[in-house]
């Protein structure tokens, strides 16, 4: 049976959000949730994987209340998870500016942006917690940019009419993440969390249908061993790296995640890739990454592109009216603060037109000098002026006087491991928070709304949901020489020596580029049916090349960073197959995932919700053996599912 | 262009380490520091040689994963991380040399790669405002003048990469320390543990073998984010307050 012929398995539902009005279920979930007696709490160890937004988060909170967490980062240190490079900000139904934002309205905003394809309840208690996160920052001494009266200041956002976003200058990200890093730093001072950096996850431990630890590798001395405890926490982000080329750091990957699939975790909506409007354009075949530059400054930057095909001249020759500001004329209402996919798709087809700037024709225009002349070039490098900077670095470009030349990205990655309203996966005691789930963006994220998920999951959400299951949940000691436990080990280890094994003459980045531009060619910014057969064809080809020409040396009982490279890969041959799966069975258009063969007339991503309004929860059989699909039903009592219009 | 590398090769922290000559060609001016070292690692892999180990992750600035000692000094010839650095700042035919964080409380690893976990103890002994997760008052209920929040953010900008101390001739971690202490005690949430934050700080910088400061600013200059010296001079007065 190929691959390709998947099965239909039993629909897959929440169970965990109380009936009830909307607006009254996190509260009475957290009263129907189960308490564990502070007294007790220090005998329940807690294992969180990843310290970002949402580990770090969750880490600190759940020591404060009294929980033994045990942590792991596979950076040197907690601080430097990814979180840590989101520029632009963090949303929050504040309503400070009275411009008529509330709850309801950010979690309309977040559905309707997300395409309809999240879950009802799940959004609303994110828009609902959004405004204590910013209490718990700011508390926590989180420098935020205020006005001069002393209050917060914010910004407005792509997709959203409103201004709810909350900032310190363009390194919001950093800033919210030092303070969750403070947090758990004081509580690994305290003795609360056991920090393990330096060690990957390399499997999940599951006894008796309930997951209870992990395997995890030394990256220092290559020792793999076992952790166990009562409950298991993935924090590690989304699989975005396997694009190769993506704004993601170096080292995130999906190994944790895929891991916890393969041992029985729904995964869901693998097609959901967001691509980022405004990335810096590849300068060549050396490039190893890209580089974001923040959303927000579409707020005062202006995109175009010369209006005739081929136009080569410099950006300050061409007039005025040779310019096309194709998102002010095709969406004048949002002009350019359209939502992320519509600017990347948008910007594909001029450049497919030919109309694209820089080396290959791949990029577009982001003019500051209307900015500059209405507010002068003080306010502007207020605002941006990092951004500026880090702009000028890398492309030996002025921003101030050149126009930025920008191109999207891969960014972010709205699937996910299936969770329930607790952010229970499947595997009961295995919770998923951040951008390791699928939770609440639907097919596309609204800009500043990662942050605002990983801290919600981190600080408010997962606290009292695994509180209730382990309170529920009777669980005895696993004791250290548990067969699992060694057959798991040594599984990690056999994986390991295959690799090095192989002795073949390819290195693991030359197989992750190729996988890469082959998931970005046919399964990017724009898929169809023959392209995504296509990729479906090669993938198994290119990993059993692996297997023939890999080359990787050294050894496993030492620091090698190439295998650890080459361990990630593997996983991401099988992801990105089951990627091209869904997208291929998603035959239709919403949010990051465009279908070109379900279009409006005018070009314009058609959902067909009859077909499709769920989310596709897959279910591994087998490395190359079809997957099953399980259906959870998105049901819409609040938010009516509309064609999304930015016009 | 074509480049000579003399690159630190150390097995690991018992071992001793020896620079070793490299040659790299078709480098692209427009490549990172990192990416021209990507090249060589290809090559060693190829060749069946264990690739230069460094530590690296956002490869945007952000982070503060990488960093090392080009050419004497810290993160290279510009005021940026090595990730930053592009290679237009260097000439075909240059022979460069390429050394990890020097600093007897950064212990070698592995090549360029060492161990920096005492900078996360000393924000573990006091970097930090206590404030329970559910414990916090709405975010208006207290204004912060805009000059405290951004004098707070100047310094809260600190990545933790750990360059002021490879620059420093003492090995001192106080423009590190200073930079989270002038963070937090400038606002009106850090005002509570305000004293006990410096002195703790200050007492577990000393406790991890880092060296004195004798005010020769080379950690401001190498600073990639442009922490300001005067944040020792406020430390200093924070210290003696205190």
């Amino acid at each position: 049976m190929s691959y390709l012929d998947y099965t239909l398995g039993e629909p897959v539902a929440d169970t965990a959000a109380p009936a009830g009005p909307i607006e009254q279920r996190w509260q009475q979930r957290r009263f129907e949730a189960k308490l564990v007696n502070p007294a007790n709490r220090r005998k329940h160890t807690v294992i969180v994987v990843g310290t970002g937004l949402a580990g770090g988060a969750a880490g600190a909170t759940l020591a404060e209340q009294g929980y033994h967490v045990v942590q792991f980062c596979f950076q040197d240190s907690p601080r430097r998870a990814h979180s840590i490079a989101a520029q632009g900000g963090i949303n929050a139904a504040k309503n400070y500016r009275n411009d008529g934002d509330s709850v309801r309205r950010l979690f309309y905003d977040t559905v309707k942006g997300g395409d309809f394809r999240a879950r009802e309840s799940n959004v609303h208690r994110l828009a609902e917690v959004s405004v204590e996160i910013i209490d718990q920052c700011v508390a926590q001494g989180v420098p935020f940019a205020r006005e001069y009266g002393g209050l917060l200041d914010t910004r407005s956002f792509g997709g959203v009419q409103v201004s709810r976003t909350f900032y310190a200058r363009g390194q919001t990200g950093q800033q919210l993440l030092l303070g969750a890093y403070q947090a758990l730093s004081r509580q690994i001072a305290a003795g609360n969390v056991e920090m393990h950096p330096r060690t990957e996850m390399l499997d999940l431990l599951v006894v008796d249908g309930r997951a209870r630890g992990i395997v995890a590798r030394d990256l220092v001395t290559g020792e793999i061993r076992s952790y166990t405890a009562d409950a298991v926490v993935l924090a590690t982000g989304g699989y975005g790296n396997v694009f190769y080329l993506s704004t993601n750091a170096k080292n995130s990957n999906a190994t944790a995640i895929w891991r916890a699939h393969r041992r029985g975790a729904l995964f869901a909506n693998p097609c959901f890739t967001q691509i980022h409007p405004t990335c810096i354009p590849r300068s060549g075949d050396h490039q190893s990454k890209l580089t974001l530059m923040s959303e927000s400054l579409r707020n005062d930057g202006r995109i175009w592109v010369p209006k005739a095909k081929g136009d080569t001249r410099p950006p300050a020759r061409i007039p005025e009216d040779e310019r096309d500001y194709y998102l002010e004329r095709i969406y004048p209402a949002f002009g350019n603060l359209v939502p992320r996919d519509i600017a990347s798709r948008a910007a594909k087809v001029v450049c497919d037109e030919g109309r694209g700037v820089g080396p290959g024709g791949q990029g577009v225009y982001l003019d500051f000098a209307d900015a500059i002349a209405r507010l002068g070039r003080d306010a502007v490098e207020a605002k941006y002026g990092n951004l500026f900077e880090m702009y000028e670095r890398i492309t030996a470009e002025d921003p101030y006087t050149v126009p930025m030349r920008i191109y999207p990205a891969i960014h972010y990655t709205m699937g996910g491991l299936w969770v329930d309203y607790d952010l229970q996966t499947t595997i009961p005691g295995l919770f998923a928070i951040g951008e390791a789930n699928f939770s609440d963006h639907g097919a596309n994220r609204l800009g500043a709304s990662a942050l605002m998920q990983g801290l919600a999951d981190g600080y408010f959400v997962l606290p009292p949901t695994l509180n209730d299951y382990l309170g529920r949940t009777k669980l005895d000691a696993v004791p250290a020489d548990h067969p699992e436990l060694t057959a798991v080990e040594a599984e990690s280890a056999d994986r390991l020596n295959l690799i090095l094994a192989v002795d073949g003459d390819r290195t693991p980045d030359s197989f992750h580029r190729e996988l890469g531009e082959l998931l970005w060619e046919e399964c990017g910014m724009a898929r169809e049916e023959a392209g995504l057969r296509r990729a479906l064809a090669r993938i198994p080809e290119i990993r059993e090349e692996f297997w023939r020409r890999i080359k990787v040396p050294g050894t496993g009982e030492e620091l090698n960073q190439a295998l650890e490279k080459a361990n990630r890969l593997v996983d991401y041959f099988e992801l990105a197959e089951l990627m091209c799966l869904d997208a291929l069975h998603r035959a239709e258009s919403c949010g990051g995932h465009f279908r070109t063969e379900s279009a409006t007339p005018d070009g314009e991503a058609a959902r067909r919700d009859e077909e499709f309004g769920y989310a596709a929860a897959w279910e591994f059989t087998g490395t190359g053996t079809a997957p099953v699909l399980h259906k959870e039903d998105l049901v819409f009592e609040h938010v009516h599912p509309t064609q999304r219009s930015y016009a | 262009m074509n480049l000579t590398l003399r690159i630190w090769r150390q097995q690991g922290p018992e071992t001793p380490g020896e620079m070793t000559e490299y040659r790299v060609s078709g480098i692209s001016e427009d490549m990172s520091f990192l990416e021209m070292l990507d090249t060589l690692n290809e090559e060693l892999i190829l060749r069946g040689e264990r690739p230069v180990a460094f530590d690296h992750d956002c490869r945007e600035g952000i982070c503060g994963a990488c960093g090392m000692v080009i050419n004497g000094q810290a993160h290279g010839p510009e005021r940026t991380t090595t990730c930053q650095l592009h290679m237009r700042h260097f000439d075909d035919g240059d022979t460069i040399d390429v050394e990890p964080w020097r600093a007897g409380a950064f212990p070698v690893v592995r090549d360029l790669m060492v161990d920096r976990s005492a900078l996360d103890r000393i924000i573990g002994s006091g970097g930090y405002v206590t404030a329970p997760t559910g414990s916090a008052p709405e975010a208006h209920a207290t204004p912060v003048p805009k000059e405290a929040a951004d004098l707070a953010f100047e310094h809260a900008e600190c990545i933790g990469c750990g360059a002021c101390v490879a620059a420093c001739p003492n090995g001192s971690a106080m423009l590190f320390t200073a930079a989270k202490v002038v963070h937090l005690n400038v606002l009106p949430q850090g005002a509570p543990e305000r004293a006990s934050r410096v002195r703790n700080m200050v007492e577990t910088m000393d406790a991890e073998g880092f060296g004195g400061c004798t005010n020769t600013g080379e950690c401001a200059t190498a600073c990639p984010k442009g922490i300001p010296l005067t944040g020792i001079a406020r430390l200093n007065r924070e210290f003696l307050r205190s």
